[in-house]
């Protein structure tokens, strides 16, 4: 029925939707949305992680770990995405060994895939200790001591009393970073990794039809964010504390 | 222990009962110190020339040394580079005169305007910026017509329009926060001042948000800066481009890490200073974002 009506569309106004109707140009489609959404899941998840385990380090009592954090952080906060990607796909990427394929072929020990995970994951967790410090500077010092003061130890005090209310500040920061990172993960297209740009832009360049994919492009992108800007909406909903206001 | 002197042992003969105090854990950690900065410039020139070095000492005999080849290059990448800051500089301006007006039209008393400017805002906030460039490269015209005169479209300029939409969707943003940021106190004292509107907006509103505007306004541009390596890849000459090309010329594996930490180092340099202004303002102005 869609396909009907797209191909209809496409006869009548000249309209090519190609991904609507042709099996070949959606699978193409799908394949890298499906990509975009896997580099995308993975790096919210090693992001997060990052940023967490960057402010346990930065809140630590050692000179040296503050110091790598501080580099960390302000080094991928302050040098391109583009430049950072091209640097772990080309530099580095070309240090790395290559392993047998089994077909008799070379291949490289990280995937493009794999470096645009990895340097996504390491430009959002740089954000992410910001916010996650800044979220933690908002607690405030009275409750920090009162837990101190109950004998909690430093793992205890993050685990119990400062990380669930700093969470909860800290959202809405949390939230403009991921839809970012979401955004970012275009920029794998620039080291050949088949997701939903590039899939676009190969559907394009074969059916001439830049117009209508750029826009299917544009309104997938928005559809992607706004999933992820309702599930943060929600997941900050359900962890409201009544009278805990930010 | 030295951070209490008058805990040190002798200080007094008198039987004194001191006050116990366990040494302390976490809130010397919780806020982290002021950054180190010279600390953290000179972990990343050790890096860099730790990997330079090693660059060295992989040359093939006979061959240029990195070094060498380092300097024969960085005037070309710094070209490059320049380039990118001048189209930092031109999606700015354009972006932030789109922006300022589509924010203000955000808090229009007109619904549709209001609505119309809202949308706008949020799909081109909402957009990929690499998507955005694409877009504009590839949809707009390479000359436009207007009257008989032909304006031709080079890529740079499409380049610009495409990378001033995300920045002016997010200058819109910061405007109408920085609006709605002034309270309405004065909106209506304004009013009751005989202000019109626009004269309220101008005169009055503005100028007081456009410091609250600032510090925001400076870290779009350091993002900016950042995404306009983005034009690469829709095939302009900057920095990344030049820095690539350079590699290929010389086609030497062991070069790739320091070319590269090079043009990353001249980003930060750049974006480094703005970032700290911006926090600066933003404590001198008191602005909780």
């Amino acid at each position: 029925m869609i396909a009907a009506f797209f191909e209809r569309l496409n006869d009548v106004y000249g309209w090519n939707f190609s991904v609507f109707y042709d099996a070949f140009d959606r699978s193409r489609f799908l394949t890298g949305l499906w990509t975009t959404i896997y580099i995308c899941v993975v790096s919210i998840f090693a992001s997060l992680a990052l940023g967490l385990i960057g402010v346990w380090v930065a809140g630590s009592n050692s000179r040296l770990g503050r110091l790598v954090v501080r580099a960390y952080v302000q080094f991928f906060r302050n040098t391109p995405p583009l430049v950072q990607l091209s640097f772990f796909y080309f530099a580095v990427g070309s240090l790395l060994p290559t392993v047998g394929d089994g077909f008799g072929g070379q291949s490289p020990l990280v995937s493009g895939t794999g470096w645009a995970i990895i340097a996504f994951s390491l430009f959002a967790g740089a954000f992410n200790v910001e916010i996650f410090r800044a979220g933690i500077e908002a607690v405030p010092e009275t409750t920090v001591e009162a837990a101190e003061s109950l004998g909690y130890r430093r793992f205890q005090l993050y685990r119990y009393i400062v990380l669930p209310l700093a969470f909860r500040v800290c959202l809405p920061a949390l939230n403009n970073n991921l839809v970012n990172l979401v955004k970012t993960t275009t920029l794998a297209y620039a080291i050949g990794v088949p997701e939903l740009l590039y899939a676009a832009s190969q559907i394009w360049s074969e059916m001439f039809n830049v117009r209508e994919m750029m826009n299917v492009l544009l309104v997938t992108y928005v559809l992607l964010v706004g999933v992820l800007v309702w599930i943060m909406g929600r997941w900050e909903r359900a962890m409201r504390i009544p009278g805990y206001s930010t | 222990m030295s951070g209490y002197p008058a805990m040190r042992a002798g200080a007094t003969d008198l039987a004194v009962l001191k006050p116990f105090r366990a040494p302390p854990i976490a809130p010397t950690g919780l806020a982290a110190p002021a950054m180190l900065s010279t600390g953290m410039l000179a972990t990343l020139a050790v890096v860099f020339c730790a990997s330079l070095a090693l660059a060295q000492n992989a040359a093939p005999a006979g061959r240029d040394g990195a070094v060498t080849i380092l300097l024969r290059w960085a005037p070309l990448i710094f070209q490059g580079f320049l380039f990118n800051i001048l189209i930092s500089f031109l999606s700015m301006a354009l972006g932030t005169i789109v922006g300022v007006l589509v924010g203000i039209a955000q808090v229009s008393l007109v619904a549709p305007l209001r609505r119309t400017a809202w949308g706008l805002t949020q799909f081109f906030r909402n957009a990929p910026w690499l998507v955005l460039l694409f877009y504009a490269m590839f949809l707009l015209p390479f000359e436009f017509r207007v009257f008989g005169l032909t304006i031709a479209f080079p890529a740079w300029v499409k380049a610009i329009i495409g990378l001033a939409l995300p920045v002016a969707a997010n200058v819109s943003e910061i405007v109408r926060g920085g609006i709605r940021s002034i309270p309405s106190g004065q909106w209506e004292s304004a009013e009751s001042l005989a202000f019109t509107r626009r004269q309220t907006m101008w005169m009055i509103i503005l100028p007081q948000a456009f410091k609250r505007m600032l510090p925001p306004w400076m870290n779009l541009y350091a993002i900016l800066t950042m995404a306009t390596t983005l034009i690469s890849v829709v095939g302009i000459q900057d920095g990344l481009t030049i820095t690539r090309a350079a590699l290929v010329a010389e086609s030497r594996p062991e070069l790739m890490i320091p070319m590269y930490l090079l043009l990353l180092l001249m980003f930060f340099a750049y974006c480094y200073p703005i970032a700290r202004v911006t926090i600066a303002l933003e404590r001198r102005f008191n602005v909780k974002v």
